[in-house]
Order: structure tokens, then sequence, then C-alpha cells
């Protein structure tokens, strides 16, 4: 990429930095070209591409249910949001309700999501502005809810544990109780999160009126999620267009107003909490036995007994994994909160057993063209603060 | 939802009542509202939503265009519109010819159009008059062709 920064006549005291596409603050392959005055950043210019892997065009190659295993792959710090937006496109499209049972547990899974993601990001953003603790601490937590997920699906990450119409499988015995161990000792350990960063000198000096963005300008550069909460502006999807029976849980939108990377800091550790209390309904709401997912004879596979002692259970099986389903042509626009704001899937379909168009949302990437806002007029260090603050993922900003 | 009915809806009413001839046809499925807007129309529409009080749809949420080659006209590009306050969705659709993927850029209505016009030029090769800075965006500056139209393929050599 061959990306230069015309230097303004009479600028000549300004000097060009590259920083990336190693950089360990850019949390993959972000490259970011800096003009720089002495330490202040004058222009700041996000190029991005480097993990372009066209999974929306793959998903075009793909049936309906093939394609849920590339989305794991687009945001892979919160994949369970990423087949949640995926997998209600397509209900919506087939018009399909999913029954309440999985619908509980998929509320459960992606706040654990959000847990798990707001995690890895308060111990790489902490490590970034060279609090080293955290990180560890952070990422021990993290893994307990990764373990949650494997026990689940098999896997840790790219778990492709909800399909189209409910979950993959039925969940195992005794998971339930592996979900309360973790919600019953979280709390304790964002507490001491808490000691180590919220009233830290060093942490405030560098989060505190660093990388401020107005609400207005955050609305008009497209931000989501806590980017546009921590500006003040209290837009959730889970409570402004409610999916998979969110409006049943009881939870605050949290916002802060300061719009700087402080109050995105205290808008995350909020949220983390909000997830814990969502979570803790949700394991009361879940019935204890019924359908993990629907049941729509060519649509949605049979269960494994049916399949072996039904003759309709075996012809459906075969064409469902063989062709596919076709749903009737339309195309529907699904978005959802994932921990980075609003991922929106939009799958349009011709009537055929593959998706004709998938589009993401990604927050990532929208989130990110703020980024020059933020950091324009501030010191090279505050970049870091500014990018880590973002909470980006290049596997979602590039696709 | 019967065609008389999404007539009815308060938004494509209020969009006909000020200006007709920038409603092309109305579009609903899924609960999900469509406007298809002719391309001469597209950026006065654009301000008249962001801008008018009672609609305030101020926030953008994507860009996408869809590719029907063959088909003419070729390429349909949907804004995906969010009115914050008053928790409602629209999309707009605008239909473009393969011959001249030509439309007029909506960075001045919403800033954040920006890099998905970008995004759109790289991948399906539209162009965005008045886009302050049509480059490419995800793929390498000196790729040839769009990845994501239609007679470009997946996998093997062009």
């Amino acid at each position: 990429m061959t990306t230069t920064i015309d230097t303004p006549i009479g600028a000549a005291e300004t000097m060009v930095l590259n920083m990336g596409p190693q950089h360990p603050s850019t949390h993959g392959v972000l490259r970011v070209i800096l003009e720089l005055n002495g330490e202040m950043v004058v222009k700041a210019e996000p190029i991005i591409g480097y993990l372009h892997t066209g999974i929306e065009k793959s998903c075009e190659a793909k049936t309906y249910s093939q394609a849920i295993t590339l989305t794991d792959r687009i945001d892979y710090l919160a994949p369970l949001s990423n087949n949640l937006g995926y997998c209600l496109a397509v209900e919506k499209i087939l018009g399909l309700e999913v029954p309440k049972r999985a619908q509980y547990i998929r509320v459960l899974l992606t706040e654990l999501t959000r847990c798990a993601s707001h995690l890895v990001w308060v111990g790489t953003h902490a490590i970034d502005l060279g609090a080293m603790t955290v990180f560890l601490y952070s990422f021990r937590e993290r893994e307990e809810i990764l373990k949650i997920f494997e026990y689940l699906s098999g896997q840790r990450m790219m778990t492709s544990y909800f399909r189209i119409g409910g979950l993959a499988l039925e969940p195992p015995p005794g998971w339930l109780d592996k979900v309360q161990r973790v919600v019953d000792s979280l709390p304790g350990h964002i507490d001491e999160y808490e000691d180590l960063l919220t009233k830290n000198k060093i942490w405030l000096g560098r989060t505190q009126g660093v990388g401020i963005i107005s609400a207005a300008d955050a609305i008009a550069m497209g931000c989501s999620g806590p980017m546009l909460r921590g500006s003040g502006v209290a837009y959730d999807v889970r409570k402004a267009f409610p999916y998979s029976s969110y409006d049943e849980f009881d939870f605050n939108v949290q916002t802060q107003t300061a719009g700087d990377c402080y109050a995105r800091y205290q808008v995350r550790v909020a949220e983390i909490r909000e997830s814990i209390k969502i979570v803790k309904q949700a394991m009361q709401k879940i019935p204890s036995e019924g359908p993990f997912r629907a049941e729509v004879p060519g649509i949605i596979p049979p269960s494994r007994e049916e399949m072996k002692t039904s003759i309709e259970g075996l012809i459906y099986h075969f064409k469902i994994f063989t062709e596919g389903f076709a749903p009737p042509p339309g195309e529907v626009y699904q978005a959802i909160e994932s921990p980075r704001g609003e991922l929106g899937v939009f799958v349009v379909s011709d009537g055929t057993a593959k998706p004709y168009r998938v589009k993401f949302r990604a927050p990532s990437f929208v989130n990110l063209q703020s980024l020059p806002k933020l950091a324009e007029g501030r010191l090279i260090a505050d970049v870091v603060a500014c990018i880590g603050t973002t909470d980006i993922v290049l596997g979602e900003v590039d696709r | 939802m019967e065609p008389q009915e999404i007539d009815k809806h308060p938004v494509v009413h209020k969009l006909r009542e000020w200006s007709a001839p920038a409603v092309a046809e109305v579009l609903e499925f899924r609960g999900e509202i469509t406007v298809v807007v002719p391309r001469e129309h597209l950026l006065r529409v654009a301000e008249y939503l962001a801008t008018e009080p009672s609609l305030r749809f101020s926030f953008l949420s994507d860009i996408t265009p869809v590719d029907r080659f063959p088909a003419e006209p070729r390429f349909e590009i949907n804004y995906h519109l969010v009115s914050l306050d008053r928790r409602e969705r629209l999309r707009l659709k605008v239909k473009l010819s393969g011959s001249d993927p030509t439309v007029h850029s909506v960075t001045g209505v919403w800033p954040t159009a920006n890099w998905h016009e970008r995004e759109n030029y790289d991948l399906f090769g539209i162009r965005f008059e008045g886009h302050p800075d049509l480059r490419r965006i995800l793929m390498p500056d000196d790729w040839e062709g769009h990845p994501l139209r239609k007679d470009y393929p997946t996998e093997g050599y062009r």
C-alpha cells in the first residue's frame, strides 16, 4: 500500500512516522501514518486491509449453515456474538421462531462473551499504558469463561455454537454450575482490577481528558457501543431494538458524559457488571428441559434418533447437509449489540440455498474511522491510548 | 403488510408529502421498510431525513451494495438509517446501471459514510461523486478489479 501524506507548504517542521503494521499496541496489523510536529500528532491516518480475507465473498459460495463457521472468524474475541447476528438474520428471512429456551441460552452465552471480550480489552489496554498486572489477572478470568464455551461446544473460541433455529447441541449436564462459579467470582475480580486502575494516578493521567469525542461527533462518525455511550448517548441495540428476548431482561444502559478514554473505561467495566446481572437472570429463566432448536422439517436437521429411525428424518438430514435449504427471496438487516457496538448483518436471499450477499456491518471498522478525531493534537503516547480505547479487532475491521 | 398500509407508514407518508418524485417505490419485507429513491434525488432525501425535526435519521449504520449481475439495473445501494431517539430503522435503496455506477456521496450529510463509500468503491467499483478521498481501503492500491462483483470469481485465476 503506497499511501503518502502530502506535506503542506511551509510545514517542513513536521515528520512522518509509520506506526505499525507490526506495532504491539495496534492489537493486530493496523498501520497508522502519523504526521508529527515534535511529539505532537498533526495528522493521523489509519491504513487497514492487512487482514482482509474476503469473508463476505466466501459466504456467497457456502450454504446458509456453512457460513456460520466464517462468522466466528470475523471478531475472534466475540465469536458467539457474530454467530448470533448471522443466525438471527437468516431466521428473520425464514420467518423462524426460536424456542424460548434456546433464546435464553443465547442471551446468557453472548453476555458471557461480552464479559470475556471486555476482560481482554481491560487487560491489553492496561498493558499498552504500562500497567502490566491487570493483564495477568483478566486473562485468568477470561479463561474460566472460555472453559464454559469449551464445555458446551468443544471449542474455546471458534465455537459455531449457535445454529440456524437454535443451538448446535443440547448443553451438557452441570453446565449451569460452571456458569454459577464464574458469576460468583467475577464481581470480586472486577473490584480487584478497579483497585488497581480506577483511582490510580498514572492511569488517570494517561486516560482522563485523552481522546475526547463529543456526542454529536460520535453520532456523525457512526460510533456505536462503548465509544458512543462513553460520550453520553444511551444507544444500545439490546434496548432500542430488542432481539432474542432481551426485552424480558432487566438491565441498565451504561453511559458516561466525558467522552474521553477514561469514560470508555468506566463504561466497559460497568458493562461487565451489567452482563453478570443479565447472566444471573438468564440462569433463572432457562427451563431445564425443552427443545434447544426449532423443529422445521427441511430446514432444521432432525434429531439424531429421528434420523436413524425414520425415513423422512434420514431424507431431511441428507438433503440439509448436502444441498442446504432455500429461504424465500428477500433481504433483511439484523443488528445486535456486540461487545464493540452495533454489529449489523445484511443478508440477501435470491431463493437458492446459498446467500446471494452477506454484509457484516463491523463496529470496529466504523469506530476506527474516528481515530484521527481522537488522536490529532495529542502526543504520540496518547495515540496508543486512543487505539486501545476504541477496542478494535482487526479481523473484524478488515473481514 | 398490505400495499395501502405501507403507504400509511408515517415516514413514507411524510416523504411523499414533502416530495412525491423522491419516492420511486416502497417495499416491505419482514417488517423492514425500504424506500427506493431515484439516483438524482438521493442527496436531498438524505439531507431531509437527517435534518427534518420529526424524523431525525441522524445515524447512518451502513452502506451496502448488492450486485444483481447480469440483470439491469445492476447495482442496488442500501443505506441503513437509524433514528436514535425515535428508535426506528429505515432502508434507502438506490438502483444504478452497470454501465454508469455513479451516485452522489452522502459524506456531507453523514461523515461516517466516508469509509463505507471507500469500501464500496474498492469492492464493487461504485463511484461516489463528491467524496473527499475516494481510494481503495481494504485491497492494495494497485489491485485490479472489484472482488465482490458477481463476475469476479471466488477462487482460481481470472
